[in-house]
């Protein structure tokens, strides 16, 4: 180091900091990884076990903490069966399977990510388009089987296509959009008002 | 006309084709032969990318547009997907390009090298037919392994997954060889563990969960930290090469700058990836960690403008090659605009709920790619096609200038045009759809129906085909740039 090449303008310098910043940054990373990884396990407080589609699911402004949550409460089952923890995860993954299958990320969002063709489907099973918890199985259903004759434009012309998804395929669908309701998203999205907000 | 005689016919246009551009592939060693071909695919691709853009952007229009037939679904996909791959093609082919004279060695496994490229070709044009032809399949491993995998940006099979993985390990391959074998540089270093950490991260998106939190959460290690952080620092290295070239700028200084843009780049942009775990299930301390780093992404890349300004003013932007340079300045620029300006408006969380999954995301997006990427890509097919042309003259009063300079006006002017109609899309989006009726689907079609996104729509159309226009007039320029030129290129002495 000299008055002609100081420290700032040195190529070792800026080489060594390179490494010591990339080095350190992706070990913060690697451990955040570990610790966010197990706060999300299924079953865990922020993703609900899969057998949460067994339960009555909302999504409620919370005072003290200044964000929407999920809440959990009383049975509600899922097309009137009691699903077991095997069985849901079973039926939620044919749905994820289906999701991805029919590429419905290309045209919707899910937890905000995707494409903006079509609505978000993070808190679409909660969605006052159902207009009751009696009417709202039957007329997702009928939707993923048929959304052409079943189309829900809201005036936008914007129609579905049929993506052939077959009637357990639909359960499927329905299963993880259920769960997908559960998941604790930090309050996203904000000031959504559920199928329940509506009817009380 | 029987096949036989159809392919006669095509040969002969081909023929006629290669005769009228004029390019005389002896003027390239062999390593510069293969980067070409991954250029000519990456220009294809790039007119693909456009073409199924555009009519996406019909489809907001037009919602029955071809409905039924490539619905916006499928069009969107391979827009980004034909994006995501040209890119890549452009990176590959740029490393390849600067390989042996940076090593100052010939590329050493070539024949592995140009196996891979057509092991790479046909597998993309196979994936690019199923997504047009068989689209979707039904909810089961077969699809996800033979058809698609649904998840955006990386929605390649998990059958071109693999082979992607095999085609990078062999570029790795000559990338490494060649460097081991001739000299190795500080651009050369940086440029190998760049590719190792590039690689390395594709393998985080290949697997099925049904934990969608945890899904999404490799998912953005491959997206973010491709885009974000490991593209960026490739950016730096090429930059950096073609500053050397372009206006002879000393070694030394741009080593230390490709440094310092290291440091900056990775220390902000590996921890900023926390701004895509904001809303997806994973804890509260992301909010603070993605919303800090990635507050400071653009610190890079405004010194990245101040690298690229001073070099080129430092030296009174003498150089050998006008429409390069142009598209250098384009870069820094965009880059700095479309990537750091841009993301930081929507990266904080405060702000981040109201716009997360809005025409925001979609208007940064496109200035972000095109500003960041495409233009460095131009930039670098310049260099080539100038050399291709046997080192021609392409500065002041080179023949038909105008061409490359409407194509750079166009395109940037188109690109910056359907960044302002999303960003004015995405405001209302994120005011009625989100702050008002708190995103619910009537909320999402009452933001989707209103006048001001609608003519936002149509806006976007008609700069997306100025874009469209550009590009035709840019290809057009490559193809016949320096054409009949005799003079010489004037080569820059370096400091």
């Amino acid at each position: 180091m000299n008055e002609e090449n100081p420290l700032w303008a040195s190529e070792s310098f800026w080489k060594k900091v390179a490494i010591w910043v990339t080095a350190g940054s992706f070990l913060i990373l690697v451990v955040l990884t570990f610790d966010s990884l197990s706060q999300t396990e299924v079953g865990g407080k922020r993703v609900q076990a899969y057998s949460v589609i067994n339960k009555k699911i909302d999504y409620v402004y919370k005072e003290d903490l200044h964000k929407f949550m999920p809440v959990i409460g009383e049975t509600e089952l899922l097309f009137g069966k009691e699903f077991t923890e095997e069985e849901a995860e079973k039926l939620v993954t044919l749905g994820k399977k289906t999701t991805q299958a029919k590429n419905c990320m290309n045209c919707h969002t899910l937890l905000g990510n995707g494409a903006y063709f079509a609505p978000d489907l993070t808190k679409a099973w909660l969605d006052k388009g159902w207009l009751s918890k009696e009417l709202r199985e039957d007329l997702m259903i009928k939707f993923l089987l048929d959304p052409e004759n079943n189309a829900r434009t809201f005036g936008s012309n914007r129609k579905m296509p049929n993506l052939h998804i077959t009637p357990d395929e639909a359960k499927g669908v329905v299963a993880f959009l259920k769960w997908m309701s559960s998941i604790d998203t930090n309050g996203f999205p904000y000031n959504f008002k559920t199928i329940y907000a509506t009817e009380e | 006309m029987n096949t036989k005689e159809l392919c006669g016919v095509a040969n002969a246009k081909l023929d006629a084709f290669v005769t009228w551009t004029a390019l005389d592939r002896s003027n390239l060693s062999d390593g510069r032969k293969l980067a070409v071909n991954y250029f000519i695919v990456a220009v294809i691709l790039f007119f693909a990318q456009l073409l199924f853009g555009m009519i996406a952007a019909t489809q907001f229009i037009f919602p029955s547009f071809l409905y039924g037939w490539l619905d916006f679904s499928v069009n969107r996909m391979v827009h980004i997907n034909a994006m995501v791959v040209w890119m890549l093609y452009g990176f590959i082919g740029c490393t390849y390009w600067l390989l042996e004279d940076e090593s100052q060695t010939e590329i050493v496994g070539l024949k592995y090298g140009k196996l891979a490229f057509w092991v790479l070709t046909i597998a993309v044009a196979v994936v690019v037919l199923v997504y047009l032809f068989i689209q979707i399949g039904a909810g089961n491993d077969t699809t996800l392994w033979l058809i698609n995998e649904g998840r955006e940006y990386i929605e390649a099979p998990r059958w071109a997954d693999i082979g992607i993985v095999a085609v990078v390990l062999t570029f790795f391959y000559n990338v490494v060889a060649t460097f081991s074998k001739g000299k190795w540089s500080g651009i050369a270093g940086v440029l190998t563990l760049d590719l190792v950490a590039l690689a390395g991260l594709y393998l985080a998106g290949m697997f099925y969960m049904t934990n969608i939190t945890h899904e999404q959460f490799w998912w953005w290690w491959v997206i973010h930290l491709w885009v974000e952080a490991t593209w960026e620092v490739l950016v730096g290295v090429i930059m950096a090469w073609s500053l050397m070239k372009l206006l002879g700028v000393r070694r030394k200084i741009v080593t230390t700058w490709l440094y310092i843009e290291v440091a900056l780049m990775f220390g902000s942009g590996i921890l900023g990836l926390g701004h895509h775990y904001f809303w997806i299930g994973t804890p509260e301390y992301w909010l603070t960690i993605g919303g800090f780093f990635s507050a400071l992404e653009p610190i890079p890349l405004v010194a990245m403008v101040v690298h690229a300004m001073y070099d080129a003013g430092s030296h009174s932007f003498k150089n050998s090659n006008h429409p390069a340079v142009a598209w250098i300045i384009a870069q820094a620029f965009g880059n700095f605009f479309g990537a750091g300006v841009w993301g930081f408006m929507h990266t904080l969380p405060q702000i981040n709920l109201y716009t997360h999954g809005t025409q925001w995301s979609a208007s940064h997006g496109h200035l972000a790619f095109f500003g960041a990427y495409a233009t460095i890509n131009i930039a670098f097919f310049y260099l080539a096609i100038q050399h291709w042309r046997g080192d021609v003259w392409m500065s002041g009063n080179a023949q038909n200038a105008w061409r490359w300079k409407w194509a750079l006006g166009l395109l940037n002017v188109g690109v910056v045009g359907m960044t302002i109609a999303l960003l004015i899309a995405g405001y209302e989006q994120s005011f009625i759809e989100r702050a008002v009726e708190g995103s619910t689907w009537s909320g999402y079609f009452s933001a989707q129906n209103h006048p001001s996104f609608q003519s936002a729509m149509v806006w976007r159309w008609f700069f997306g085909l100025m874009t469209f226009a550009g590009l035709i007039l840019l290809i057009w320029d490559l193809l016949t740039i320096g054409k009949g030129e005799t003079r010489k290129m004037a080569f820059v002495e370096t400091e």
